[in-house]
């Protein structure tokens, strides 16, 4: 991937991280002038009361009060203001034409489905999201297990996941590019580890995906595919894990159907490179210690064949 | 003075806790060969033998205990067992009634090679490590396991006693169902 992966509060990508940022900007230059009039009070008090004491009358000290009291009554309501217009903003963006995403929060992954109304063209991925830019977004966020909390820096505040209950949120993508999210509750061993890439295309590149997406895992062609194929279907890794195409139909772990077309693996953990994939299928233990995935123990060859055929997963 | 020997009894008192149990990531040394054959009815010609004494590594451990009861919904264990091992197209595991036995290698073996009548085998799905975890919660359903370790209630409507609330009973090996 190219592109530099964005996670910050202060490089928006969208109207709400937008409105955010502002807010943020008004509340840092107003607390910044209160905090320098503060010390600069303090200074003033502490020279003159060291020149002796004070000849201020009971009037005047009377009015700096009330000047005080008034200055911070009007920064109060500005930040106020602000804070008000900003949450209305947020909320602005309810849609009835909104693209409709479910994140299911799981120790420690996402999973990802592109909701639809006929069962046969929803999408599940994982981990990794695709918006159209310009187009508003709603995000069903439910967990399997403990609460966790989305939290995409470039486009949104956080929003937690709890377990039982259907939260939802609203987004919206105003600039091509890569956006990193992070799960924003601790949520057990691996948190650190539990993160999302937003990757926000133009319209007709983003309907291009979906229709991919929508497709079966490609069917394997040489020998090595076909033998991979074999160890996922009759192996462990389809006692939790999805290929759509195949026998293997867990629902328990990340769907595979088009790993190879996903950035990283192990929800952010490293680049999806064939050595990396390699490594996480030895022992993913070592690099995520306490993840739910055991080390299914193949021999080489099978591992080999295993990685030529996930390699076809785009 | 006299508050030190009192401190240092107080501090071998509570450090034992601190080594209770580890969690373990890795596969574990098979406790039990897969080769040899597990004796699955109390009937046998010669002389009586003592039953096996091979038991779960994750017996006494917390957190192998709530692993397995994980898997136990993951691997669909529930879906003919029952979710808290009441039973259904499957026997149940929560009472004292054992087909192929209660003693740890025996359910190994029965979750390993399967059973006839429906129950399917995990060898070479399952990897050995979470199969001796699920043999520990099994157990765990029957009262079999350490009450200490064992899992504790759920977040959501309980249907049965939480595991760690049941007592052991004495087990009975029917050889049928």
């Amino acid at each position: 991937m190219g592109a530099p992966l964005i996670q910050s509060v202060l490089h928006p990508a969208g109207v709400q991280a937008a409105r955010i940022n502002q807010l943020w900007w008004v509340m840092f230059w107003v607390c910044t002038i209160v905090f320098i009039a503060v010390v600069l009070a303090m200074a003033v008090a502490i020279v003159r009361g060291r020149r002796g004491a004070s000849s201020a009358t009971d009037a005047t000290l009377s009015r700096w009060v009330a000047v005080a009291v008034g200055v911070s009554i009007v920064a109060l309501l500005v930040l106020l203001t602000q804070s008000v217009l900003t949450g209305r903003g947020i909320e602005m963006l309810r849609d009835q034409n909104a693209l409709r995403i479910q994140i299911t929060g799981n120790q420690w992954w996402w999973d990802i489905q592109y909701l639809h109304t006929n069962p046969s063209l929803i999408v599940s991925t994982a981990n990794e999201v695709h918006v159209p830019i310009g187009r508003p977004v709603e995000i069903v966020l439910k967990s399997n297990d403990v609460i966790h909390s989305l939290w995409i820096p470039a486009l949104h505040g956080k929003r937690d996941l709890i377990p039982g209950r259907q939260n939802e949120i609203w987004v919206q993508a105003d600039r091509a590019g890569f956006y990193r999210g992070q799960c924003a509750e601790f949520c057990g061993l691996q948190h650190a580890k539990m993160a999302l890439t937003v990757v926000a295309d133009l319209p007709d590149d983003f309907e291009r995906w979906l229709s991919h997406m929508r497709g079966p895992a490609p069917a394997p062609t040489t020998d090595s595919e076909i033998k991979g194929r074999d160890v996922i279907e009759r192996g462990p890794c389809a006692m939790c894990h999805m290929v759509a195409g195949t026998l293997a139909g867990g629902r328990t772990a990340p769907d595979l159907t088009h790993l190879a077309s996903r950035s990283t693996i192990g929800a952010g953990s490293l680049p999806n490179t064939r050595g990396n994939l390699a490594g996480w299928i030895a022992d993913p233990q070592h690099i995520k210690p306490g993840n739910h995935m055991p080390a299914p123990g193949l021999t080489s060859e099978e591992l080999q064949a295993l990685l030529d055929y996930l390699e076809t997963l785009k | 003075m006299r508050g030190i020997p009192l401190v240092l009894v107080g501090v071998m008192l509570v450090t034992p806790a601190c080594e209770r149990e580890k969690r373990r990531y890795t596969e574990l040394p098979a406790a039990a060969d897969r080769s040899a054959a597990v004796r699955l009815t109390s009937l046998q010609p010669g002389a009586p033998q003592a039953p096996s004494n091979v038991q779960s590594p994750y017996q006494y451990n917390a957190y192998g205990l709530a692993e397995g009861k994980r898997l136990y919904a993951a691997y669909n264990c529930a879906g003919c067992h029952g979710l808290g091992g009441g039973g259904a197209i499957g026997p149940a595991l929560m009472d004292d009634k054992w087909i192929y036995g209660s003693h740890a290698d025996q359910i190994f073996s029965s979750i390993s090679q399967g059973r006839p009548d429906g129950m399917p085998s995990f060898a070479g799905h399952i990897p050995d490590q979470q199969i001796w975890q699920l043999v520990a919660y099994v157990q765990s359903l029957a009262g079999l396991v350490s009450q200490d370790a064992a899992t504790s209630r759920n977040d959501d409507q309980a249907v049965s006693k939480p595991e760690n609330r049941i007592e052991d009973a004495k087990q009975i090996q029917t050889g049928h169902r």
